[in-house]
């Protein structure tokens, strides 16, 4: 470390980072298997995080099967029901989505897009993958013991997740409790990681307002997580004290089948607000990252620099500090203060500002851009719609008057998988395209890619569209079957059927997705070095796909930010970050001078 | 605004020094080792655990039906007969409120290569911490034998035992990690690893001085931590 700051890069040679000290693996277990090397631990979390995924995805069927025919399969009983239900949402929310943009996509994008040789601590991200797995697999477990796992619903809420009554009372929710606090504590090593290896271990040239947005979304995603991901921890310390000791600290008093139980005096309402508080930053530690992908996924591929670049990183920001205010919208039906409600209510609508000034500038980016609707850019489109139509239901459901009625219905379930199922899912996809040619070398095929683009998003519109409508003539959620309950139409149970038969057809499709990505891998063709033209640093390493330490020999140096697409007077249509103005090959009739992006 | 021959610039200092920190490129905070900088990160995460732990403390202490028991007498020490309200806490404060001054010593002596004089006064932190957890213990088990229980106590609401043992118990956990990382961080020190640039042997990254300056931050932390607790706890 030196007392000086190198900031004018036009004629200062890239410094290697005195601190960056590569661990160079002797064996084949250290090189695969406890590897410290970021993308092979990208890789690792990115398959347990898909594999977990798919099983919360079956669980969905089953549900979906109890929903769309009530009485025809005797082998779901309303037990298993709720532990579906529990370990579907629980999954789907942390062990995928939070896994696989932070571990899966962190790890890989953060070194190769600041410019670095790897993450700041590389053993500690690699033991932030196996306590991960362990809790993956704490989880899995809950399945196979006496009661199985818990049918608490994912939020958890006590008495009733500990009390006998709720299925996976015995061992379930302890087991379940147990695994979200191991995630914690192996998120929180990865997390220190990616946030430490943005702020301080940036390539020469790199400043923070040189950094794609991929960046800034999954760095500030991290700061949430590992500020949000504390109250979860404390919330389940208490209640496994709570079921295990038998401590009051959310159970009241309570009479269970006529025997007034030992509880009295703890406060159900605590957890509430301690899983919010964790929960609603949880929501935003799924969307930011998406909102970076999609960003960068348009710029690419409109050849259009990304619109107020400067107002998208303060949107991520500014949405990331206000989602921590706003928790106890999901609370206004437990008996809270009304002035409360005003609060929170009036929060919760503020953030709509920053929300709906990406997705203005999203939009401004394609406007007039070269638009290639290739596979990742019709991903990144669907995303938009998608999450413009979840926001508006979240408008809705942010007013206390209109959430009273609509909340525990359809509804609710209809506007969460719109905005933090589907939306960013389609990112997922739409990220994995577009980087598959990086990370494999390999090119995918465009028509199954766009194939299963069609299927996916079209069949989520119909799974979840007509949930809106069951929520606003009163289906509740969380119901195992509606049985003769007058007030429901037949269309009713016909619209269930027909969103069952949509759940099978989308999630069969996903086998195309499967499909062409290994066979891609297998049989696809060589992909060229940088197949978008992207000017991101990530695909300016010297091998494709990136070898050990990233850089070959010396590391990049930026002189740009990530966006220079379509600079006029240059040859090209877009200018790598780390070229340096000098290079930068310009047009036969050159006109003077390329316009000199500062910053 | 100084620059060198290569076109560097000097660190400025105040508010535009923070501003020009932020905008440089490599690195925000300049001259913070990444350890260092790791280590506040994670306080900061470890901070809201605490406060998490301390919130839910005052809810329940709120919501329970049955009221609190009074700490200056639950945790008062007779000694020679006469009852001295809090003494083993004040006695525990004030061993842990040392360790961190001797804490701060070993990390001044430690930039000063001083391997001796930081190895003894890493060890003299790590014993007194030692002590700390010691007197912890006794102080649960005397609870123990009175009765106290964390579902159940005789002296009042459950509350006050079950938030007792969970949040003396996690600051004494961390505590005890700390005597933990203390000790060897001690022995690297003295076995002049430091000085060498050794690798460690699990993460096989090379160590330095500033280690003993990031072992001093988790133990003041934990220390500050304590302070809260034995307001809020204690004293209220
Ligand atoms: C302007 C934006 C948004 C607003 C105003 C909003 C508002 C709300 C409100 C008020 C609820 C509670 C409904 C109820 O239980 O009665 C809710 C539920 C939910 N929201 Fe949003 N939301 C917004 C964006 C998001 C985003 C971006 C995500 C995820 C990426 C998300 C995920 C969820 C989830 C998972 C739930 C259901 C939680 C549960 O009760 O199980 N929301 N939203
Ligand atoms: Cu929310």
């Amino acid at each position: 470390m030196s007392d000086i700051t190198q900031d004018d890069v036009g004629y200062v040679a890239p410094a290697e980072n005195a601190e960056q000290d590569l661990y160079h693996p002797k064996s084949w277990i250290t090189k695969y298997v406890f590897c410290q090397d970021a993308k092979v631990i990208a890789i690792q979390y990115a398959s347990t995080a898909i594999a977990i995924g798919l099983v919360a995805l079956v669980l969905s069927w089953l549900m979906r099967l109890q929903l769309g025919f009530p009485d025809s399969f005797s082998f779901i009983e309303p037990a298993d029901y709720y532990q579906f239900i529990t370990a579907h949402g629980m999954i789907m929310v942390v062990y995928l989505l939070t896994a696989l943009f932070l571990g899966g996509f962190g790890n890989y994008m953060i070194p190769l897009m600041v410019g670095a040789r790897d993450m700041a601590f590389p053993y500690v991200n690699m033991v932030s993958y196996w306590v991960y797995l362990t809790a993956v697999l704490v989880l899995i477990a809950s399945f196979f013991v006496p009661g199985g796992p818990t049918g608490a619903g994912w939020t958890l809420y006590p008495p009733q997740a500990i009390l006998s009554g709720t299925p996976g009372s015995d061992g379930g929710i302890i087991l379940m409790l147990v695994s979200l606090a191991l995630f914690i504590v192996g998120f929180t090593m990865g997390g220190l990681n990616y946030v430490v290896t943005v702020l301080q271990s940036r390539t020469r040239g790199m400043t923070l307002m040189r950094m794609p947005l991929t960046i800034w979304g999954i760095f500030t995603a991290t700061v949430l997580a590992l500020l949000a991901f504390p109250a979860l921890f404390v919330g389940a310390i208490m209640m496994l004290l709570d079921r295990i000791l038998g401590t009051s600290f959310f159970m009241p008093s309570i009479v269970e089948l006529g025997e007034h139980l030992s509880y009295s005096g703890g406060s159900p309402i605590l957890f509430q607000h301690l899983f919010w508080f964790f929960g609603h930053p949880e929501v935003y530690i799924v969307a930011l990252p998406a909102f970076g992908i999609v960003s960068d996924l348009i710029a690419v591929h409109s050849r259009r620099h990304i619109f107020g670049y400067r107002m998208m990183v303060w949107a991520i920001v500014i949405i990331g500090a206000l989602s921590f205010v706003v928790w106890a919208h999901h609370m206004y039906v437990s008996g809270m203060n009304p002035y409360f409600g005003f609060f929170f209510a009036t929060t919760t609508l503020i953030i709509a500002i920053p929300t709906a000034l990406k997705v203005y500038n999203w939009t401004l980016t394609l406007w007039k851009g070269n638009i290639r609707l290739n596979t990742p850019m019709l991903f990144a489109i669907g995303f938009i719609v998608t999450f413009l139509n979840g926001g508006i239901t979240g408008l809705f459901l942010g007013n206390v008057a209109i959430d009273v009625p609509l909340s525990d219905t359809m509804f609710v379930v209809a506007h969460f998988h719109m905005v933090m199922g589907v939306a960013p899912m389609l990112v997922v996809f739409g990220a994995i395209y577009h980087w598959y040619p990086l990370i494999t070398g390999k090119m995918y095929s465009e028509a199954l890619g766009k194939f299963h683009f069609w299927v996916t998003f079209l069949g989520a519109y119909l799974i979840y569209f007509p949930m809106h409508y069951l929520g606003f003539v009163g289906v509740p959620r969380r119901y195992f079957e509606l049985g003769d309950t007058q007030i429901f139409t037949e269309s009713v149970g016909q619209l269930n059927a027909f969103i069952s038969i949509m759940t099978f057809i989308v999630g069969f499709a996903q086998i195309v997705f499967f499909y062409n990505m290994f066979r891609s891998y297998i049989v696809g063709k060589k992909s060229e070095m940088n197949p978008w033209g992207a000017a991101s640093l990530e695909w300016m390493t010297p091998e494709m796909p990136p070898g050990h330490g990233n850089w070959g020999k010396s590391l990049p140096l930026v002189y740009r930010w990530a966006y220079d697409y379509g600079v006029p007077g240059a040859r090209d249509d877009f200018i790598p970050q780390n070229m340096a103005p000098k290079d930068v090959p310009m047009e036969k009739k050159a006109r003077k001078s390329t316009r000199k992006r500062k910053s | 605004m100084a620059k060198t021959a290569t076109g560097a610039k000097a660190l400025q200092p105040g508010m535009a020094g923070f501003a020009g920190d932020w905008s440089s490129d490599q690195r925000a905070f300049k001259n913070v080792h990444w350890g260092k900088a790791m280590m506040w990160i994670f306080l900061l995460s470890d901070t809201f655990i605490f406060s998490c732990f301390l919130l839910s403390y005052m809810t329940v202490r709120w919501s329970t039906t049955v009221p609190w028991p009074n700490p200056s007498e639950v945790f008062g020490l007779s000694v020679g007969g006469v009852e001295v309200p809090l003494l083993l806490i004040a006695i525990m404060t004030f061993i842990l409120i040392s360790s961190s001054g001797t804490m701060a010593m070993a990390v001044n002596y430690g930039y000063r290569k001083n391997r001796k004089v930081t190895t003894y006064l890493i060890l003299l932190t790590a014993l007194f911490g030692a002590s700390f957890v010691g007197m912890q213990a006794f102080e649960w088990s005397k609870l123990i034998h009175e009765g106290v229980r964390p579902w159940s106590n005789p002296f009042g609401a459950p509350q006050f035992g079950s938030a007792f043992f969970m949040i003396t118990g996690f600051h004494g956990f961390h505590v005890s990690i700390g005597v933990i990382f203390l000790l060897i961080v001690a022995r690297k020190v003295w076995r002049g690893d430091y000085d060498r640039g050794d690798r460690g042997y699990f993460t096989t990254m090379k160590g330095g001085y500033e280690h003993v300056e990031t072992m001093g931050l988790y133990w003041h932390f934990v220390d500050l931590v304590w302070v809260f607790i034995f307001a809020f706890f204690y004293l209220w």
